[in-house]
C-alpha cells in the first residue's frame, strides 16, 4: 500500500478542473509538434515537451531542487548529531597520529596469488535453469567484479546486469548466518541427524510423502544427484518452479513441432527480424549473444552499410525496442492475433488475419509479412518469453514458412534435464499439499509464499505439510513458514555447473569458501538420497569423471575448469516436424474491451529474487526511470482517459483482486493496457528490499499469468511520490541525440555535422599528448539502454547507493547514466537512449573553477578526479555543462559493515562525505596497463584496456582506447562522418563522442 | 597585532606537532609482534631482500613474508628461543603474525613497487639503510612533496638496474649526468599527473 505522501484534491471540481487542464496542456503538446515543421525535436518527458515551468526551473539548475538544500527536517537534525559526533573525532584525529595498521601474512603463500594483483577464474551464474558464463575478479581470494567470459560463446565477454550486480547479493549482509530450526541455531550434522528417521520413514513409503521444489535445473550433475535421489524414494516428486519462467516457450515449442526444443537465434545471418513483445536484447537464454549479434548487424562503420531492420511490436516501451525501425505499440493480448496476420500474409497454411485487427494493423501486418517474405532464409521471428504458446507456435511457423529454420533459427534439444510445465507442476504440488499427501516438502531456491499464482494459497497450505525445509540465500517469504533453514550457498560460493543458451556445458567455481558455513542444493539432495558425506566438490566432480570417462581426466577437468566450460558440449541442431495441427496456432482471442494489464517481471530485480540488491534497486528502469518502485506503467491518452497524472495512486481491480499503485505516464505505451512490474513489495527480502513497491502478485492467478483482461482501473485520489530520474542531470534539447535514416544517411553520412557550431579556435594553449590519448566512443545505433554498464559502474568504481529519499532530491550517485529521449507525437514516439558519463573535455569547464585543484587534466587526456584534494566547493559540478558530476552530500558508503567492505574494488578510493566524484575512464585500470606494458617494455595494446561499462556492453556499443594510435577502433570510430561530441558550442572538446543514430525503416511502411 | 601575533604562533606551533615524527611516526620504530632484525638479516647473513619481499618486482606490493618463508631457517636454528616464539605459534595454529605496517600511506595513495624497482629506483632510496636498522622504522616522511621531488626530478635518484637491490650504493658525484641518461634508457616519464597516485 503505497503512503499517502502529499495532499490529494478533495472536492469533484477540483478533479474535474485538473482533468480540464490536462486535457489543454495535451493540447498544447500536440499544438508545439503540428508548430515544429521538418525539423527533428526529442524529449525527455511531457513536462518538457508542454514547457512547464517546473521544467525550465530544473532546467536551469545544477541539482534537481531541494537536491542542495536541507529541506528534510528529520535527515537535518540526523546530520546534525553525527556531524558533532564526528567533527569531535576529526579535531582529534587532525592532530595524533593515524590508526595502527596490520600486516598479516600468509602462512604458506597459495600458488599463483601475487599480492596486489588480481586473479580471474572462470566461473557462472545460473539464470532461469542457463548459464551466464563469467569471469570473476579476486583480490587476494576475494571476489570483487564480474566480467563476461569472453571464450565463451554465450558471452563473448559481456554480461547482463543482473551478473553484475550478483557480486553484491554475495556480500549481502542480511544473508542468514547459520541453520536454524525454529529459529534455534543448529549445526549441519545435527539437520542430518534430525532427518534420518524421516528419511527413514519415507523409505517405506517409497517416498511418497517427499517433495522437492526447486527453480529449473539445467545442471546434468545436480539433475543426476536428484534423479539418484528419486530413485531412493520412487514415489517422491521433483517439482520446478520460476514465477517468470519460459512456460510459454516450452509450451509453444510442443505446440508447433510435438516436443520441446531451445531456439537459438542467429541474429548475424537476419536481415529483417520481427519481434513480437520479445525484448530478446534483455530477456530470455542467450540474451548477450544475441544482443551482440544483432548489434552488429546495425554498426555503421562505412557510407553504404547493409544494416539489419528491426519491427517491433510490444505494449510497454523496452530497451530492444529502443532500437527498432519501426515500432508498434500494441496491447500484449492482440499480439497473438497481428502474429496470426503475419502468419497469414507470409504464407503460413491455414492461418488466416483474424477480424479484430484494426484496418491499419492489418496494413502493417501486410507490409511485415512483404518484408519477411522477401528476405525468406534471412528473416527472423521471435516471441517474447512472456507471450501465450501460440504467439510462440506462430512464431516458430512463420520462421518454417519463411525457410529460416536451420537458417537463422536453430532449434536444439532443450538444455532443461527435465522440461516440463511448471505453472501446473506447481498448481499439482498446491493441490496435493492441500490434499495431506505431502509429509516432507523441500525447498530449495524458490520463494513461492511470495511468487506462486495466488490463487493457489500456497503459504495456507504448504502450512499442513508437516516437515518444511528451506535451503535459500535469504530468509526469505517461504523461509519464514518453514522449521528448518539452511543458509544457500552463492554461486560464487558453490561448485556446479549449467548449460548455457547453445548447450554448453558451463561450469561453476567458487571464489571463496562459503562464508557462512551456507550448503548448496546438490549437497542438500545427496543427503537426503543417503549420500550424505560427500563434499560438493566430489559430487559434481565424480559426476563428469563418470560421463567423460577418460583416461587423462584429471589433466582434462582443470582444463575445464580453467576455461570454464567443457569443450564440445554444445548441443547439436535438432530436426523438428513442424505439427499439422493447425489448432496450435489457433489465433487467440482477441483481447477484450476495456483495460488490460499486464504483467511483467521487473527489468531491475525481475521477479524478486534480486529485490534486496540495492544496485539493481537503484539503478532507473529503462524508459519509466523510476528507481525504488514499481507503478503502473500507462499511455497518456488511457492516463487522460482515466483522468490520473504522474504519481496519482490508481486501484487496479480484476477479479476480486486489487492493488494500488501509484501511475507513471509512459508515452510509446499500448493505449487500454496497463504494465506492472513484479518483484516489488516484498516482506521479508531483507532490510534493502523490505516494503519497497507494492506486491502485485497478488493478482496473478493459475489463469492469468501475464495478461489480466477486463482491469477496473479507479483513481483513489492519493498521491504517491516517485523517484524518477528522468529530468535529473538535464542538458536542455540542444541537438544532443542525432539520428536520421539509412536512406538519407547514404545521402549525407555527416549528417550530425549540421547540427554542430564550433566556435572560432580557443585562446587556451592545446595540451600535448606524447604517447597515450584515451578517448571513448559510443555508438547510438547499438546502445540500448540496458543498464548493464551502470551496475557494472558500480561494482568496479565502488559508488554507493543513496536510497530512494535521496534519489527523489537528485542525489544519485550513478557515474554512468543512460538518458533517454522521444522524438515525435507523444501516443508513439520513437525511443532513443544515450549513456552520458563524464566527457573528459579537452578544455574542461570544471577544470579552471576549481578553487582547489581538486579536478585536472591529466597528461593522457583524463579529466581527473582527486578526492582528497576536494573540498566540496560544487564550482565544478555547477560549471559542467554535462552535469555528470555527483555530490556526497551525506556519507553515503557503508563503512562499518564488514561484509559490504570485502565487495569493494581494493584499487579504487571509497569517497567519503563532501567531495565530488564522476567518471574516471577506469584510471585505475588505465594506470595498471600502463604499468604492466611498461614492465615488459612495450606500448598499451590496443583493446588491451577495457573500461568497466565497455567490458559488460552487450551489444558493445562502447569503444574505449587510444586516440593516438591512428589503427586503434576507437581513433577509426572518430573519423567516420556521423561521429559527433555534445555541445560543442563550448568548445569543451569532450574526448566521448557518439555515432550518430541511423534507423533503417521500410520505404512501404509510410504511415500504415 | 598581539591577537595576529597569537594566531602565527598557534599556527607555528600546530604545524611543528603535525608535521613532528611523533605524528608521521617517522623515524620512530613500532613494536612488532617479533623484533624482527633487518640489520642482520640483510647485512649479517647476506640475504637479498627479494627473499622475503619476493613480489617487489611484480606488484604494487612488495610482499610479506609467508611464515613458512621464516620457518625455512627457524625450523632448524633457534628454535627455541622465546622471541620466536610468535613464528612458532603461527606455524603451529595456522594464524598469521600481525605485523604493525611501518610504511603506511595513507588510504587514497596507490604506490606500485614494481615500476619503481623495474625504472631504477633503489629500495634505500624510499626505505634508507635497512641493513643498518635493528628495528625497522620509517625512513622517510612520505610526503606527496617528498614523492613529487623525484617524480619532478628523476635524474636525481634514478641508478642502473643492476644497483637497486644494493643497499650501500652511493650516489656517483656525476649523478645528474648518468641519471638523465638512465632516465632516456628507461623510458622514464616523469609521472606527475594527480591520477598517477590518486584513483
Amino acid at each position: 500500500m503505497p503512503e499517502d505522501r502529499a495532499q490529494a484534491p478533495s472536492g469533484a471540481a477540483e478533479i474535474a478542473a485538473l482533468h480540464a487542464e490536462r486535457a489543454a496542456e495535451l493540447q498544447r503538446i500536440k499544438g508545439r509538434l503540428a508548430g515544429l515543421g521538418e525539423g527533428k525535436r526529442y524529449w525527455r518527458s511531457l513536462d518538457e515537451l508542454a514547457e512547464s515551468p517546473e521544467f525550465l526551473e530544473m532546467l536551469h539548475r545544477e541539482f534537481p531542487q531541494g537536491a542542495s538544500e536541507w529541506s528534510d527536517p528529520v535527515s537535518r537534525r540526523q546530520f546534525l548529531t553525527l556531524m558533532g559526533a564526528s567533527l569531535a573525532l576529526a579535531g582529534l584525529t587532525g592532530c595524533v597520529k593515524g590508526p595502527k595498521e596490520n600486516i598479516y601474512p600468509y602462512i604458506r603463500q597459495p600458488e599463483q596469488i601475487i599480492p596486489g594483483k588480481p586473479l580471474f577464474f572462470a566461473s557462472a551464474m545460473t539464470f532461469l535453469g542457463y548459464a551466464e558464463p563469467l569471469l570473476v575478479e579476486s583480490h587476494m581470494g576475494r571476489p570483487t567484479k564480474i566480467e563476461g567470459n569472453p571464450d565463451h560463446g554465450s558471452s563473448l565477454g559481456s554480461t547482463s546486469l543482473y551478473a553484475q550486480a550478483s557480486i553484491l547479493s554475495m556480500y549481502d549482509p542480511d544473508r542468514p548466518r547459520t541453520i536454524t530450526h525454529l529459529g534455534e541455531i543448529r549445526p549441519w550434522s545435527e539437520f542430518s541427524a534430525q532427518m534420518a528417521p524421516v528419511l527413514e520413514e519415507q523409505k517405506k513409503q517409497q517416498g511418497s510423502g517427499i517433495r522437492l521444489l526447486t527453480p529449473t535445473v539445467t545442471s546434468p550433475s545436480l539433475a543426476a544427484a536428484i534423479r539418484r535421489m528419486l530413485a531412493v524414494y520412487p514415489q517422491a516428486k521433483w517439482v520446478q518452479f520460476e514465477p517468470a519462467g519460459r512456460d510459454n516457450a516450452r509450451e509453444g515449442a510442443r505446440r508447433a513441432f510435438g516436443e520441446v526444443v531451445d531456439t537459438v537465434y542467429k541474429f548475424e545471418d537476419a536481415d529483417v527480424v520481427l519481434s513480437l513483445d520479445a525484448d530478446f536484447m534483455v530477456c530470455g537464454p542467450g540474451a548477450v549473444r544475441h544482443a551482440r549479434d544483432f548489434a552488429a548487424r546495425r554498426k555503421v562503420r562505412s557510407a553504404d552499410p547493409a544494416m539489419n531492420r528491426l519491427y517491433m511490436v510490444e505494449p510497454m516501451p523496452s530497451s530492444t525496442g529502443s532500437l527498432a525501425d519501426h515500432r508498434i505499440a500494441m496491447r500484449a493480448s492482440d499480439i497473438g492475433a497481428f502474429a496470426s496476420a503475419v502468419a497469414a500474409g507470409v504464407g503460413v497454411a491455414g492461418v488466416e488475419a483474424p477480424a479484430s485487427l484494426s484496418p491499419r494493423q492489418r496494413r502493417q501486418a501486410e507490409v511485415i509479412a512483404r518484408d519477411l517474405a522477401a528476405h525468406k532464409g534471412r528473416s527472423l521471428v521471435i516471441a517474447g518469453e512472456w507471450q501465450p504458446p501460440e504467439v510462440h507456435a506462430l512464431a516458430h511457423a512463420i520462421n518454417g514458412a519463411l525457410g529460416n529454420a536451420g537458417k537463422t533459427v536453430v532449434y536444439l534439444p532443450s538444455a532443461e534435464a527435465q522440461p516440463v510445465n511448471q505453472w501446473t507442476a506447481i498448481k499439482d504440488l498446491a493441490e496435493e499439499m492441500e490434499q495431506d499427501k505431502v509429509q516432507l516438502l523441500v525447498i530449495a531456491g524458490c520463494n513461492p509464499v511470495y511468487d506462486a499464482p495466488a490463487d493457489l494459497e500456497f503459504a495456507r497450505r504448504m502450512e499442513k505439510v508437516g516437515l518444511r525445509i528451506h535451503l535459500g540465500l535469504l530468509a526469505d517469504e517461504t523461509a519464514a513458514l518453514c522449521q528448518w533453514q539452511i543458509p544457500e550457498c552463492h554461486f560464487l560460493e558453490s561448485w556446479g555447473d549449467a548449460r548455457a543458451h547453445d548447450g554448453t556445458v558451463t561450469l561453476v567455481q567458487p571464489l571463496i569458501a562459503p562464508l557462512f558455513g551456507s550448503k548448496t542444493l546438490i549437497e542438500l539432495v545427496a543427503l537426503l538420497a543417503g549420500e550424505g558425506a560427500k563434499s560438493n566438490y566430489e559430487l559434481v566432480r565424480d559426476y563428469w569423471k563418470s560421463q567423460l570417462n577418460r583416461p587423462d581426466f584429471d589433466q582434462f577437468w582443470a582444463k575445464c575448469i580453467h576455461d570454464g566450460f567443457i569443450p564440445d558440449t554444445a548441443s547439436q541442431p535438432k530436426a523438428v516436424t513442424a505439427s499439422t495441427d493447425r489448432a496450435a496456432f489457433a489465433p487467440t482471442a482477441p483481447g477484450a474491451d476495456g483495460i488490460e494489464v499486464v504483467l511483467r517481471p521487473d527489468p531491475c530485480v525481475f521477479d524478486g529474487r534480486f529485490a534486496n540488491n540495492g544496485w539493481l534497486q537503484e539503478v532507473p528502469k529503462p524508459f519509466s526511470k523510476v528507481t525504488w518502485d514499481n507503478t503502473a506503467l500507462m499511455s497518456p491518452a488511457t492516463a487522460k482517459r482515466l483522468g490520473v497524472q504522474d504519481e496519482d495512486v490508481v486501484e487496479i481491480a480484476v477479479a476480486g483482486r486489487k492493488v494500488t499503485l501509484p501511475v507513471c505516464i509512459q508515452p510509446g505505451h499500448a493505449d487500454d493496457s496497463v504494465t506492472v512490474h513484479l518483484g516489488f513489495g516484498r516482506t521479508r527480502a531483507g532490510k534493502v528490499g523490505n516494503k519497497v513497491g507494492v506486491n502485485t502478485y497478488v493478482l496473478r492467478t493459475y489463469e492469468a499469468p501475464w495478461v489480466l483482461t477486463g482491469a477496473a482501473v479507479r483513481k483513489t485520489g492519493k498521491r504517491y511520490a516517485l523517484a524518477r530520474t528522468q529530468m535529473h542531470w538535464n542538458m536542455e534539447g540542444r541537438n544532443l541525440v542525432r539520428h536520421t535514416d539509412l536512406e538519407h544517411f547514404r545521402k549525407e553520412p555527416d549528417f550530425v555535422k549540421k547540427y554542430d557550431y564550433i566556435p572560432p579556435a580557443s585562446i587556451t594553449p592545446r595540451h600535448e599528448y606524447r604517447d597515450n590519448s584515451w578517448g571513448m566512443v559510443v555508438d547510438l545505433n547499438a546502445c540500448n539502454g540496458c543498464n548493464a554498464c551502470v551496475v557494472a559502474c558500480n561494482a568496479e568504481n565502488n559508488i554507493a547507493i543513496v536510497g530512494k529519499d535521496q534519489v527523489r532530491r537528485g542525489r544519485e550517485m550513478h557515474w554512468i547514466r543512460i538518458d533517454q529521449y522521444y522524438e515525435g507525437d507523444p501516443e508513439s514516439p520513437s525511443l532513443h537512449t544515450q549513456p552520458v558519463a563524464c566527457q573528459h573535455c579537452e578544455n574542461a569547464p570544471c577544470e579552471v573553477v576549481c578553487p582547489v585543484a581538486a579536478t585536472v587534466h591529466g597528461d593522457e587526456g583524463t579529466n581527473d578526479m582527486v578526492y582528497n584534494r576536494c573540498v566540496g566547493t560544487r564550482f565544478c559540478a555547477n560549471n559542467c555543462p554535462y552535469k555528470v558530476r555527483r555530490f556526497n552530500f551525506f556519507q553515503y558508503q557503508d563503512y562499518t559493515t564488514d561484509l559490504l567492505k570485502m565487495a569493494r574494488n581494493p584499487d579504487v578510493t571509497v569517497r567519503s562525505r563532501g567531495v565530488i566524484e564522476k567518471c574516471s575512464f577506469c584510471i585505475q585500470r588505465l594506470n595498471a596497463a600502463r604499468i604492466d606494458s611498461k614492465l615488459e617494455g612495450r606500448p598499451i595494446r590496443d583493446g588491451e584496456v577495457k573500461t568497466a561499462c565497455q567490458a559488460a556492453c552487450p551489444p558493445q556499443a562502447i569503444i574505449f582506447g587510444n586516440m593516438n594510435d591512428p589503427e586503434s577502433e576507437v581513433a577509426k570510430a572518430k573519423t567516420l562522418g556521423h561521429n559527433y561530441a555534445l555541445l560543442t558550442e563550448y568548445n569543451t572538446e569532450p574526448r566521448l563522442t557518439y555515432l550518430g543514430s541511423v534507423r533503417n525503416p521500410n520505404p512501404e511502411f509510410g504511415e500504415a | 597585532m598581539a591577537v595576529l601575533a597569537l594566531v602565527a604562533s598557534t599556527g607555528t606551533v600546530a604545524a611543528l606537532v603535525y608535521h613532528s615524527p611523533f605524528i608521521r611516526g617517522h623515524r620512530v620504530p613500532k613494536d612488532q609482534p617479533v623484533p624482527f632484525y633487518h640489520e642482520h638479516h640483510v647485512a649479517g647473513l647476506g640475504l637479498d631482500c627479494r627473499y622475503c619481499h619476493w613480489s617487489v618486482e611484480k606488484s604494487s606490493f612488495a610482499g610479506i613474508p609467508p611464515t613458512s618463508v621464516c620457518m625455512t631457517c627457524h625450523s632448524q636454528i633457534y628454535t627455541d628461543v622465546p622471541v620466536l616464539e610468535p613464528v612458532r605459534e603461527s606455524w603451529r595454529t595456522g594464524k598469521p603474525i600481525e605485523w604493525v605496517k611501518v610504511h603506511d600511506l595513507a588510504d587514497f595513495v596507490y604506490f606500485n613497487h614494481a615500476i619503481h624497482i623495474n625504472k631504477g629506483i633503489g629500495c634505500n632510496e624510499c626505505h634508507g639503510r635497512v641493513d643498518k636498522m635493528s628495528a625497522m622504522y620509517q625512513d622517510s616522511t612520505l610526503y606527496m612533496r617528498w614523492c613529487l621531488d623525484c617524480h619532478r626530478n628523476p635524474e636525481k635518484f634514478v641508478r642502473p638496474r643492476e644497483e637497486v637491490f644494493n643497499m650501500a650504493y652511493e650516489k656517483p658525484a656525476n649523478q645528474e649526468e648518468i641519471g638523465r641518461k638512465l632516465v632516456a634508457e628507461y623510458e622514464i616519464g616523469n609521472k606527475v599527473n594527480c591520477s598517477t597516485c590518486h584513483h
